[in-house]
């Protein structure tokens, strides 16, 4: 067992057992904080990827500026006690785990018939997902799309302050 | 050693918890937070996918998946900030009417 491959099934372990405890935690604070240690285990295996820049973002945009805006939200609307199990579709709680079972066995499923043996990652030259490299394909290939990006942000803020105006 | 497959795996893993957490629970601050988990388990495919192939799109599709994720997340919270104005609930359940 190589050291990439140890290091990889931890870092699984601790996102696989956060995103459960962000599932099942009953404070929505605690759910907030689940979600984020998930987001730097990926920034973490991002890293090991050969992708620096992209770890960057994934800790100052997700866990930095979209969880603290979560956060914003949970202590505005407050500790929410909601109401036991049953409600107005209590036979819909059943039926949803069901379906999860079934995404499950199908996601297994195509696991075991389609993905072939892929290869090692092949990410070794030098510069690969540097700055650089990532600021040259997205000035270059990608600036139609990155300049829509911009205009769809803009929609975004403007609607969010229209939308939470008194 | 497939490192690749394993990667997928764990990503495969992360968005049938976002799903069931989408399908499960009823707070609709945790059904947000469901949905950018699979929203990273998504970037983590295209990732593991730059990383397989060599190819850097992958992860600047990864900046476009953030960009949109950020954008969902502003807006969809100032709707339920609204929502709670007028219901004083965040529980999905309740929230049955049309009639505001």
């Amino acid at each position: 067992m190589s050291i990439d491959l140890l290091v990889l099934l931890v870092l699984a372990l601790i996102a696989v057992g956060a995103a459960l405890g962000m599932l099942f935690s009953r404070n929505t604070v605690y759910s907030v904080l689940f979600l984020v240690l998930v987001m730097l285990t990926l920034a973490v295996l991002y890293l090991i990827l050969g992708a620096p820049f992209v770890a960057l973002a994934q800790v100052t945009v997700y866990a930095g500026a979209i969880m603290v805006l979560f956060l914003f939200a949970v202590m505005i609307l407050g500790p929410q006690k909601l109401a036991g199990a049953g409600g107005p579709i209590g036979w819909q709680r059943p039926v949803a785990f069901g379906l999860t079972l079934l995404f499950l066995v199908e996601v297994v499923y195509a696991f075991a018939a389609k993905v072939g043996k892929l290869g090692a990652l092949s990410c070794a030259e030098a510069g690969f997902g540097s700055p650089a490299a990532i600021g040259d394909l997205l000035f270059n290939r990608y600036l139609l799309p990155f300049e829509v990006t911009s205009v769809l942000l803009l929609v975004a803020a403007v609607g969010a302050v229209v939308l939470t105006r008194e | 050693m497939v490192l690749t497959n394993y990667l997928l795996a764990l990503s495969a893993v992360l968005f049938i918890i976002g799903v069931a957490g989408v399908l499960v629970r009823r707070n609709a601050l945790v059904i947000y937070m469901a949905i950018e988990l699979m929203l990273n388990a998504a970037n983590l495919a295209f990732v593991a996918f730059a990383a397989e192939f060599g190819a850097l799109d992958g992860q600047i599709a990864v900046f476009f998946v953030m960009t949109v994720a950020a954008a969902e997340v502003a807006v969809g919270l100032a709707i339920l900030v609204t929502i709670f104005r007028t219901r004083k609930s965040v529980d999905i359940d309740t929230l049955h009417r049309l009639k505001g």
